[in-house]
């Protein structure tokens, strides 16, 4: 079995029907690009993975390492291994970057378990993640995302994502509203993060990412399920043809 | 029609007239004192107690919510101990059932440059201080505790002189049975000087005592002054406490109110700015629960050019509790080049809280910048799953939330131990929530 098991996965919003019977599998350690046109349900499948409310599951199952996740509250999904890096991060006004991956990776330890995080050694950790994302000092002391630019906050959730070491990541177009050096960044910051203990979704509408990002198997979504599965070629040619030819298909 | 609009009297306010009548010659202060009294006993008489068809008073409708008057405390039997602020060295001024204490307190004087009065000793010697004449005077609230007032201090802060140690004038309920208590104090801090002003009031749970307390600040020409007002009072406490202030050129004025305690709790603020240049925040954080129900109610007269003031309140409301905030800003034909900007946040816990939230702006001079902008509104969900998305479980991320929330009003305060004194009381008051 898969590390990650999505079964003729259902899925509505405010009673529109956005998954329509997705079925996928990552194995681990693989990393596994999602492309699709908008609309196609890429932001849904990762909210729904990672528990967002609101997303009503009328269908189908979630497998994580063989346990279904769908009955979890987002934070014991994240205590699993479970890591959303958001297409667009939330502001949270008043809480310090520092307290926050504090706050979040010692949760998580305890959820599971383990030991706290000294200070000292979360310092040092912090420290030696976020000087390769280029954040310095100054942005760790300032609140989460307040005042940062794009760039900036796709870079700090890279940086949580480093910090607390998910055993699946889901990247939610990471690479929307950033410039090509912003993206290397980025990229880097990600490759880095490969491991064949991680499994790795990375959502995105454009090849660009997966130029840098080299995926190990692409899907391709349209109307709620997926339509097609290759190789990182598969990227190339929809670059070239568009999504229009997949249209039919999930019909 | 000549009807009376006065209502019939209430028993609460028939039993302050007996009072009146029964303690008017016993009360300390004579002459020039005992005239102030009966001034304003006979307006408070005249108006009765302030209710919601008193636009003032609107939210808080004090006829309903005093339903008797308490009798008036006696001084205290047993000496006690003064609750300071975890971490914060003051000076300490106990004001126990309404009168000056001066076995609970340890001014420690040191500094001749600060001078510490009992309050009818200072009205006896001073007479070119003119009592009770602050922003202020015309509220029924205030007429009562004049009448009333039954002791408190005075503290005098000579021109230059920069105090260093906070001052705590610590109000304290100490009795067994419900009282009245009506303390009023003065504290003057003279040009170019420097103060922080810690008020504190505190009083057992249980029982439903009352206090009006006033406290009239005067700041002088280039002062700083830095006060801050913390409610702990017991859980059935009814309180109202004034606070005029006038304010001279060029001075520094931050005032922030913190609130936890009390049952019925109205905090009414009135500052003139007379003269120009003056630069002053005004803020507060309150957090309650149960039906407990906290005021804070403004009038900010920018009565001179060239003055900035920030208001900024922030309430977190649980339970059944009523949060209201009223700001009112009033720019003076004269007082040009006015900066005053208003913003007072609430945040909900609960379907059952209320937020009530009244800002007004009267602006009679054209070049001025003034805004105000109010909200209210539960936790953000998009916040608490980006929280809980990264491992924080629920409780631990709102909790978090209300304390950032929080947080960024008790960044207002200036001075480094009572601020971390009051995120130490609100991170205490989200435990005592879990």
């Amino acid at each position: 079995m898969a590390f990650l098991e999505v079964k003729n996965l259902h899925v509505e919003v405010e009673d529109k029907k956005i998954l329509n019977g997705l079925t996928l599998s990552v194995e681990k350690g693989q990393v596994a690009a999602i492309m699709g046109p908008n609309g196609s349900g890429k932001s849904t499948l990762a909210y729904v993975l990672a528990g967002k409310d609101n997303y009503k599951v009328t269908e189908g199952d979630v497998l994580l390492d063989g346990e279904s996740i769908l009955e979890m509250a987002p934070d014991e999904r994240a205590a699993k291994g479970v890591f959303l890096a958001f297409q667009y991060p939330v502001e949270v006004p008043g809480v310090a970057t520092m307290t926050f991956l504090r706050t979040a990776l010692n949760a998580q330890r305890k959820t599971r378990g383990e030991a706290e995080f000294s200070t000292p050694e979360f310092m040092k950790l912090v420290r030696e993640t976020s000087k390769h994302l280029g954040i310095d000092q100054e942005m760790l002391r300032r609140a989460v995302n307040v005042g940062f630019s794009g760039g900036e906050k796709k870079r700090n959730e890279i940086l949580q994502m480093a910090v607390l070491q998910p055993r699946l990541a889901v990247l939610d177009e990471t690479d929307s509203g950033l410039d090509i050096d912003a993206l290397k960044i980025v990229a880097e910051g990600v490759n880095r993060l490969r491991s064949p203990e991680r499994s790795m979704i990375v959502i995105t509408h454009y090849q660009r990412l997966l130029n840098f990002i080299v995926p190990d198997v692409v899907h391709v979504m349209a109307k709620g399920k997926v339509v097609k599965s290759g190789g990182k070629e598969l990227a190339l040619q929809l670059e070239a043809k568009g999504y229009a030819q997949f249209a039919d298909e999930a019909a | 029609m000549n009807a009376d609009v006065r209502a019939m009297k209430t028993p609460a306010e028939q039993a302050l007239s007996a009072a009146f009548a029964a303690a008017r010659g016993a009360l300390p202060g004579k002459g020039a004192v005992g005239t102030l009294r009966e001034d304003a006993f006979r307006r408070f008489d005249a108006s009765g107690l302030p209710h919601r068809r008193i636009e003032e008073w609107k939210y808080t409708d004090l006829r309903a919510l005093m339903r008797e008057a308490k009798p008036l405390a006696e001084p205290a039997k047993t000496k006690g101990v003064v609750q300071g602020l975890s971490g914060v060295e003051a000076s300490r001024v106990a004001i126990v059932n309404g009168r000056y204490e001066p076995d609970w307190s340890d001014f420690n004087a040191g500094d001749p440059g600060i001078t510490l009065t009992e309050l009818f000793a200072f009205a006896a010697e001073q007479t070119s201080y003119r009592l009770g004449d602050v922003p202020g005077k015309d509220d029924t609230a205030f007429w009562l505790n004049t009448a009333f007032m039954t002791g408190g201090v005075v503290v005098r802060v000579k021109k230059g002189v920069c105090v260093e140690k906070p001052v705590q004038l610590a109000h304290i309920f100490a009795s067994a049975a419900a009282a009245a208590m009506y303390p009023r104090c003065v504290v003057i801090v003279e040009a170019g000087a420097r103060l922080t002003l810690i008020e504190s009031f505190d009083g057992p749970d249980g029982i439903d005592y009352q206090v009006n307390s006033a406290i009239e600040l005067v700041i002088g020409e280039g002062a700083l002054v830095d006060h801050i007002k913390i409610g702990r009072d017991g859980d059935a406490a009814l309180r109202v406490s004034t606070l005029g202030v006038t304010v001279d050129a060029k001075a520094n004025y931050r005032d922030f109110a913190f609130t936890t305690g009390g049952a019925v709790v109205r905090n009414q603020t009135f500052v003139r700015f007379g003269r120009e240049g003056t630069e002053a925040t005004i803020s507060g954080a309150t957090l309650i629960k149960n039906r407990q129900h906290v005021d804070n109610t403004l009038v900010i007269e920018h009565a001179a050019g060239g003055c900035t003031s920030r208001e900024r309140f922030r309430s977190v409301l649980d339970d059944e509790s009523h949060g209201i905030f009223q700001g009112k800003i009033v720019v003076e034909p004269h007082a040009q080049k006015t900066d005053a900007k208003m913003a007072s946040h609430a945040l909900l816990l609960s379907d059952e809280a209320e937020s009530d939230n009244k800002p007004e702006l009267e602006i009679f001079a054209d070049d001025v910048q003034c805004g105000h902008g109010a909200t209210a509104g539960a936790l953000d969900n998009t916040l608490k799953f980006y929280l809980m998305s990264r491992g924080i479980p629920e409780d631990q991320a709102e909790a978090l939330l209300i304390q950032a929330f929080v947080g960024e009003a008790i960044e207002d305060v200036a001075h480094e131990g009572v601020r971390e004194a009051l995120l130490q009381a609100s991170v205490k008051w989200l435990d005592a929530r879990a």
